[in-house]
């Protein structure tokens, strides 16, 4: 009898948000929910998607990029959206894919870690972080095989190592730490391109926030469902730098700078690439 | 057979609350004060691990006195609560009102409830953007909730604590003011003259809910926990 209460009490007692959700509240989760019947892989629902993130490593940290553009088929859903945040002091998190669940999971991702940090009074390493999102992605993968896929991007700094670690995902959870840079979302092929040309190690942070924004740039010069920057619209990208003191994003008036001084580079070189 | 003795309810509910009361004067006081910066939560604690003060959410704290794995009990239940709160509606909407009536309720019920009511009393802090604003629960072991002003003090020597902070108590106190004047409140009474030093640094556990946050450390959670550096560097 008694052996059976301690088991129960050890049972229950989890520092875990989506296992607290997942036993008390199911209807919480946006995975719980599997479409009825209908919606089937051969008409793929008509919802906005977020497209392309970009990140890399600098001398001192890691930097996340997000265009602000969401598409829906052929039509511009969003010019406004973000898809960088942060999800605690030392990690942030860039989405890619269907971007209603892609926001929902990225909030439940942010109060997981405060949650945990709050119940056990420390906060969660880095890998423990990379592998809570993972099983988050992996939960999603009924949705996914119906079309609704999220694919994120982690990054964060290493406060036991002292390094900024970049992590990406696929649809069915796997994780996979990348070293440099990496990208995500439809644009992700050209921004690619240009971050293999661009970074150099140990970069600047400001350096590294203008090779962002001009990988950015070329992968909205091909990819039509990643949107440049907007200059009739005061439109930058969202970007996120995380060191050792923590997440900071980048404001208004560098982005700016740095995406002007993009458009002046190329408008001065007037080339067709 | 065994023969069931009539007790009076009245008596039962005297026999519980004896017991609960006498199980929270042995431990050690916890104050909650209210001041110009924020709200500063102090106990004396010389765990530097097992804590009597906590974060619930963004601008709530919570303290308690009495038996560890009682109030850690409930204090896991009020960050799982603040956070499903939050979570399905907007973290705005979690407020310490909310909560100390959730409290209230379990408290109330295990007290006429369970085999052995808790032997614990709490206080949940809220932070406002003015002092005004601020607030302060009291709850005891049946359930009782009290809404106070300017300060709480909780556990064993909780009148006397009480009485020295009430006369230095003023609204216009910044942390460190505040975290002095509830060591004046805490620190053995000067009965014998060599009793009378202060507390150390480490023998205390102190956190704050910065009123300003979000300018001061651009972060919403206006929960701090202070390590001893920080205490020391506080109070010199």
């Amino acid at each position: 009898m008694q052996e059976s209460t301690a088991n129960q009490v050890a049972a229950n007692a989890t520092s875990s948000f989506t296992e607290h959700l997942q036993r008390d509240r199911p209807e919480l989760l946006a995975f719980n929910r599997s479409p009825q019947g209908g919606a089937s892989a051969a008409a793929p629902l008509q919802v906005p998607h977020a497209t392309t993130i970009v990140a890399m490593s600098y001398g001192g940290g890691v930097l996340m990029a997000g265009d602000r553009r969401a598409t829906m088929g052929n039509v511009i859903a969003s010019r406004h959206i973000e898809k960088v945040f942060p999800a605690d002091r030392f990690s942030v998190l860039g989405i890619a894919g269907t971007a209603g669940i892609a926001i929902d999971l990225t909030r439940l991702f942010q109060v997981e870690l405060e949650h945990y940090e709050k119940i056990e009074g420390t906060l969660l390493s880095l890998e423990g972080k990379a592998n809570r999102l993972g099983a988050m992605i992996r939960g999603n993968l009924p949705l996914a095989l119906q079309g609704l896929a999220v694919v994120p991007l982690f990054a964060g700094f290493d406060t036991s190592a002292g390094v900024g670690r970049l992590f990406s995902y696929d649809v069915t959870g796997g994780r996979y730490e990348e070293h440099e840079h990496h990208s995500v979302g439809s644009g992700s092929v050209f921004a690619r391109g240009a971050l293999k040309k661009l970074w150099r190690p140990n970069l600047t942070a400001a350096e590294a926030l203008a090779v962002a924004v001009e990988s950015l740039y070329d992968a909205a010069d091909d990819d039509s469902a990643t949107g440049g920057p907007d200059t009739v619209r005061k439109l930058w990208p969202v970007v996120y730098t995380v060191d050792s003191s923590g997440a900071r994003r980048i404001d208004e008036a560098e982005l700016a700078a740095a995406a002007r001084s993009v458009i002046e580079a190329r408008t001065v070189a007037g080339r067709e690439a | 057979m065994t023969q069931q003795f009539y007790v009076s309810p009245e008596q039962l509910m005297k026999d519980r609350a004896d017991f609960a009361r006498k199980g929270i004067a042995r431990g050690r006081s916890v104050v909650v004060i209210s001041c110009a910066d924020g709200i500063a939560l102090v106990a004396e604690n010389p765990s530097p691990s097992l804590h009597k003060i906590g974060e619930i959410y963004d601008k709530i704290a919570f303290a308690a006195v009495g038996k560890y794995n009682e109030f850690e009990s409930l204090r896991q239940a009020g960050v799982r609560y603040a956070d499903v709160r939050g979570y399905s509606y907007d973290r705005e909407d979690v407020t310490a009102r909310g909560l100390a009536s959730v409290y209230a309720q379990s408290l109330g019920a295990v007290f006429t409830a369970e085999q052995k009511p808790f032997e614990v009393e709490l206080a949940v802090a809220e932070v406002g953007p003015t002092q005004a604003e601020d607030h302060l629960y009291r709850l005891t072991f049946d359930g009782s909730i009290a809404d106070e002003h300017s300060f709480v003090v909780m556990g064993g020597q909780a009148d006397k604590v009480s009485s020295a902070i009430e006369g230095g108590w003023r609204s216009t106190l910044s942390f460190s003011e505040a975290v002095r004047l509830a060591l004046t409140g805490l620190a053995p009474a000067p009965e014998s003259e060599e009793q009378a030093k202060a507390l150390p640094a480490r023998a205390l556990e102190v956190a704050v809910l910065d009123r300003m946050s979000e300018s001061s450390r651009g972060s919403r959670r206006a929960f701090r926990r202070l390590n001893d550096a920080d205490i020391t560097a506080l109070l010199a």
